[in-house]
C-alpha cells in the first residue's frame, strides 16, 4: 500500500506540512517495502485555485491509496473520496514518526473536511 | 465614434465622477455611458437612469456525461484553471474556477462534455437625460467578472460617443474594460499611493498600445510627484480638478457638477476636445 505524507521537504526526516493542496511535496512510502521512499513535488502548490483536487488527482495517478495530512478542506476531501484515497488528518511531526504511527495502527481515517475551503492559502496573498 | 475608457490604478480617485460628468457634458447627439465596474457599479446613482431592460449573463461551464467519458484526463490536462480533476471512474468539476474557454468540451476525444450556462450576473440598460446607459451587476461572491464586462461592452454603439467607466486596478477586469478603446483616461490623485498605482496603469496602457492621458483629481492636496512623473514620462495631463467643497457636496448628494455648475460643463467639454485631439494625433502617427 502506498501512503503519501504531506511534507515540507524530501524524505523520511521531513516535517509534515499541515496543508494538503498547497504543501510543497508529498513523501510517498510503500508500506510493504519501506525501503521504497520517493518524494514528489506538488506542482500545483501555487495554483490560484483548485490545488486540492489537483493534488488528489496527482496522488491517484501515482497509485497512492492513503494520505496523511494536517488539515483537509471540503473540495480536497470530496476529491480524495472520488480518488478512493483514505485520509488520516491531524498529523504532526515528521514523515518517519507518521510512518511509525501508521505501523502501530495509531492512524484513523476520516471522511470529512477538517477546515473551511482555501485554508491552505493563508499567507499566500 | 470615439470609445473612451476612464480607468485608474488606485481606487477612489474619481473615475465615476469623471465618467458621469464627461458623459453629461457632451453635446453630441448620441452619448453612451457603460459602467463596467460590475463588482460595484455606482454610475447609476448619479445618472439615475430609467432601467428599460435587464437580462442574465452566464458563462459556459462543462458537464460530463459519465456514460461517454473514458476518464482519459484530457479535459483536466487542458484546463488552465484547475476546474476539472479526473479520477479512475469520476470527474470532479469545480464550476467556480471555470473561465468558460470551452477547451475541455472541444478537445474531449469521447465528446462526453456538454456546456451549460452558469449565471454570473445581469446587464441592465436604460436612458437618462438623453444618455444611453448600461451597466453590469455581478452576483455577490462571484469572482469571474470579465465575461459580464464583455457583455456590457457589446452594447457599445458605433454611432455614439461611448464612455466606459472601468473598475480600479490593472487586473483582468480592467483589461477587459479598456481593451479595444480608442483612448484611456487615467484618473489619479497627487499622493504616493496615487503615483504608485498610476505607474502600474501607465505600464498597462503602454502594453495594450492605448493612447492615454491623465486627469489629476484633488490636485491641490498631496505633492507634485504625479505631475513630475507625467512630465518625465511624456504623459499628457489633460485636466486637474481641485479639492472643492461645492463639488464634494454635489457628489455626496448624488448630483453632478456639470448639471449645476456651467463652468464644469465647459471644462469637461474642453477635456473631451483635448482627448479627441490626442486620438487624432495618435492616428496620424
Amino acid at each position: 500500500m502506498k501512503l503519501a505524507v504531506c511534507a515540507q521537504g524530501e524524505g523520511l526526516k521531513a516535517k509534515v506540512d499541515e496543508r494538503f493542496g498547497r504543501c510543497p511535496c508529498f513523501v510517498i512510502v510503500d508500506t510493504e517495502n519501506a525501503d521504497r521512499v520517493i518524494t514528489v513535488n506538488n506542482s500545483d502548490a501555487d495554483a490560484s485555485g483548485g490545488a486540492g483536487p489537483q493534488a488528489a488527482q496527482l496522488l491517484a495517478g501515482l497509485g497512492v491509496s492513503a494520505v496523511a495530512l494536517g488539515n483537509v478542506g471540503p473540495n480536497a476531501a470530496t476529491a480524495l473520496e472520488a480518488a478512493k484515497i483514505a485520509v488520516y488528518s491531524g498529523i504532526t511531526g515528521t514523515v518517519e514518526e507518521t510512518l511509525q504511527k501508521y505501523r502501530a495502527g495509531d492512524l484513523h481515517p476520516v471522511s470529512e473536511a477538517s477546515v473551511p475551503p482555501h485554508s491552505g492559502m493563508k499567507g499566500m496573498r | 465614434m470615439l470609445n473612451l475608457a476612464i480607468a485608474s490604478g488606485k481606487g477612489g480617485t474619481g473615475k465615476t465622477t469623471v465618467a458621469v460628468n464627461l458623459a453629461l457634458a457632451l453635446e453630441q447627439e448620441n452619448v453612451q455611458l457603460l459602467d463596467c465596474d460590475v463588482e460595484e457599479p455606482n454610475a447609476h446613482l448619479f445618472v439615475k437612469p430609467v432601467i428599460e431592460q435587464s437580462y442574465a449573463v452566464g458563462i459556459p461551464v462543462p458537464s460530463v456525461d459519465p456514460e461517454k467519458c473514458s476518464f482519459c484526463g484530457r479535459c483536466a490536462e487542458v484546463c488552465a484553471f484547475n476546474a476539472l480533476a479526473v479520477f479512475r471512474d469520476q470527474v470532479m468539476v469545480l464550476p467556480e474556477l471555470c473561465h468558460g474557454c470551452g477547451s475541455c468540451a472541444y478537445l474531449c476525444p469521447e465528446k462526453a462534455i456538454t456546456e451549460f450556462d452558469r449565471p454570473i450576473g445581469v446587464v441592465e440598460t436604460g436612458r437618462a437625460d438623453g444618455l444611453s446607459f448600461a451597466h453590469g451587476r455581478l452576483n455577490p461572491g462571484e469572482a469571474m467578472s470579465p465575461p459580464l464586462i464583455k457583455a456590457v461592452k457589446k452594447l457599445a454603439d458605433p454611432n455614439a460617443v461611448t464612455i466606459i467607466d472601468a473598475p480600479p486596478g490593472t487586473s483582468c477586469p480592467v483589461i477587459a474594460s479598456v481593451s479595444g478603446c480608442d483612448f484611456c483616461l487615467l484618473v489619479t490623485e497627487p499622493t504616493p499611493f496615487g503615483l504608485n498605482d498610476l505607474g502600474l496603469a501607465v505600464q498597462m496602457v503602454r502594453k495594450l498600445g492605448l493612447p492615454a492621458g491623465v486627469l489629476i483629481n484633488q490636485c491641490d492636496i498631496g505633492d507634485g510627484a504625479v505631475e513630475k512623473f507625467c512630465r518625465e514620462n511624456n504623459f499628457p495631463v489633460l485636466q486637474k480638478i481641485p479639492w472643492d467643497f461645492e463639488l464634494a457636496g454635489l457628489y455626496a448628494r448624488g448630483e453632478t457638477a456639470v448639471m449645476h455648475l456651467p463652468v464644469w460643463r465647459r471644462r469637461f467639454q474642453s477635456l473631451y476636445a483635448g482627448i479627441t485631439g490626442l486620438v487624432e494625433g495618435a492616428v496620424r502617427q
